[in-house]
């Protein structure tokens, strides 16, 4: 009784048994237990070749080397700054990540940042102990003023941002708003006209809430055309140049599959 | 959602709020009656996301010495840990005392109930009111939703059977519980300068101050309830009223 026990592309529960037997490998969010190869969470199976990976659909995210994230200063110690990132796991910015400019020693760290402040940061390791370094240096990488920051699902953030930055360079041009979204979950929008915030925030969701259904980027495109009544060309313009944190992520594989 | 308070009051003197309401603008109401068949009269109120359960039991007591003629009323406010993070099991905090007293007191002062038309024999038995809400979800602005649960679940309260002195659950008469008025409580919440109405929870959390204002039908004013640590004018609260009178207008029509 060797070979696969589920149809590729279709919804396991944990512990669910995808294969049984040596012909395959487990991968991402799936373990071999005796013979079988189990799912490990919720989440949609794909083989490839002889590998079983699980693309997940719920869950906390899971902090991963390369992302671009959304924190919250909680604590301020002599070393650094403690982030909260939306994960089980709390991070680590340390001083000499911080900025590009030389901190004095013994200088006060919360004139810097200060606790409950927002930044965009990058991850720059996770150990096998998931022990989360982070960084400020790199482009696009600061703190955040003023805005409003949203939760997502953190495995919608993919679709959200679209193919290379489509998606959401797609609601920036239409509404005009000005958004970061975190690969944590966290989505920071900011604008002059609070009504093309709203607007940006409801497509978020509706992008959220269809996510798996085909064709998204046209309802969506509809969805704006509609709400702001104009015209949206998808030309090159919209693909933005995303950030080099992002394009690395893009380069691993783990945007938007069609 | 987390939301920075300079950009809030700036946003809401735009005319517009963080889910694109205008600043006095109500979400969606909802109210059912009949909700409990344990509680001889009961409401839930759905206001937005939140969700409060006002439950009316009929008891009868010996009335209080100084009003020997006269029945009585009680309020109670729970809220449940499972209807936000912030609330925990135990023994009522201060919040869920303080809903409780503002629902109390809109529905005493405004004398909506008849408590002598409570009573069954001087000095000796009356009917007791026990009206108890349960917060199922709290997604801002529980004052409002409560008040308006606890005077919906009075409206749909009926008396049971009276079997000597004691009561048969069993049997529910025709009679209804005599409410005379409709006090309804609008909270009118103050940041900045700005004035606003039906927040949530995120809202709740950066205003500077509130003013929970009962009105019955008429306008009267039947109880004040401040909150937060700002002052407010003369001017404000003359406002504030306004506001609120006009809100419970539009509430009450939704009873």
């Amino acid at each position: 009784m060797s070979g696969l026990k589920i149809k590729e592309k279709t919804i396991v529960v944990p512990g669910e048994i995808l294969a049984a037997g040596m012909d395959y490998l487990p991968s991402f969010g799936t373990y071999r237990e005796g013979d079988n190869i189990r799912a490990g969470r919720l989440g949609i199976a794909q083989v490839e070749g002889k590998v079983i990976k699980l693309i997940p659909v719920s869950g906390r995210y899971l902090p991963k080397r390369g992302d671009m994230i959304i924190g919250k200063i909680i604590d301020v110690s002599m070393s650094g700054w403690r982030v909260e990132i939306n994960s089980p796991y709390s991070a680590m910015l340390m001083t000499k990540e911080a900025t590009n400019e030389f901190i004095d020693k013994g200088a006060n760290l919360t004139r810097i940042y200060n606790f409950d402040d927002y930044i965009v940061c990058g991850i720059t390791n996770v150990s096998s102990q998931k022990l989360v370094d982070l960084t400020m240096r790199g482009p696009g990488l600061r703190k955040l003023r003023g805005g409003r920051i949203i939760e997502v699902n953190t495995h919608k953030v993919p679709r959200i941002i679209g193919k290379s930055g489509s998606m959401v360079g797609m609601i920036k041009h239409a509404t005009g708003v000005n958004i970061i979204v975190g690969q944590n979950g966290l989505v920071w929008l900011n604008s002059e006209e609070p009504a093309m915030e709203v607007l940006a925030v409801e497509t978020i969701r509706k992008i959220e809430a269809e996510a798996h259904i085909a064709g998204l980027t046209d309802r969506i495109k509809e969805f704006l055309e509609k709400k702001t009544g104009k015209k949206i060309e998808l030309g090159s313009e919209q693909r933005e140049e995303r950030k080099d944190f992002e394009r690395k992520e893009f380069e691993n594989g783990n945007g938007e599959s069609q | 959602m987390i939301i920075d308070k300079r950009k809030f009051i700036d946003v809401l003197a735009k005319g517009i709020r963080f889910d694109g309401r205008k600043p006095d603008e109500f979400r969606k109401v909802k109210i059912e009656y009949g909700v409990t068949r344990s509680a001889e009269g009961s409401a839930r109120v759905t206001l937005g996301e939140t969700i409060v359960i006002a439950g009316v039991k009929m008891e009868v007591s010996k009335p209080y010495p100084d009003t020997p003629d006269q029945g009585g009323l009680m309020v109670g406010a729970e809220l449940l840990p499972l209807a936000s993070p912030e609330y925990e099991s135990g023994p009522p905090g201060d919040w869920a005392v303080e809903v409780a007293r503002v629902v109390d007191r809109g529905i005493r002062e405004s004398h909506s109930i008849d408590v002598k038309k409570l009573l069954i024999r001087k000095a000796e038995l009356a009917w007791t009111v026990i009206a108890d809400m349960c917060v199922i979800n709290d997604a801002g602005n529980i004052l409002d939703a409560a008040s308006i649960a606890v005077l919906a679940a009075m409206r749909d309260t009926k008396f049971p059977k009276l079997v000597g002195d004691v009561v048969d659950y069993k049997t529910i008469t025709k009679e209804k519980l005599p409410i005379k008025e409709t006090p309804v409580a609008v909270t009118v919440y103050k940041i900045g300068k700005e004035l606003f109405v039906d927040p949530t929870n995120e809202e709740e959390g950066l205003a500077d101050a509130r003013l929970t204002i009962t009105t019955i039908e008429d306008g009267t004013l039947c109880s004040l309830q401040k909150g937060g640590e700002s002052p407010l004018s003369v001017d404000e609260i003359d406002k504030m009223i306004d506001i609120a009178v006009k809100h419970a207008k539009v509430l009450r029509k939704s009873l």
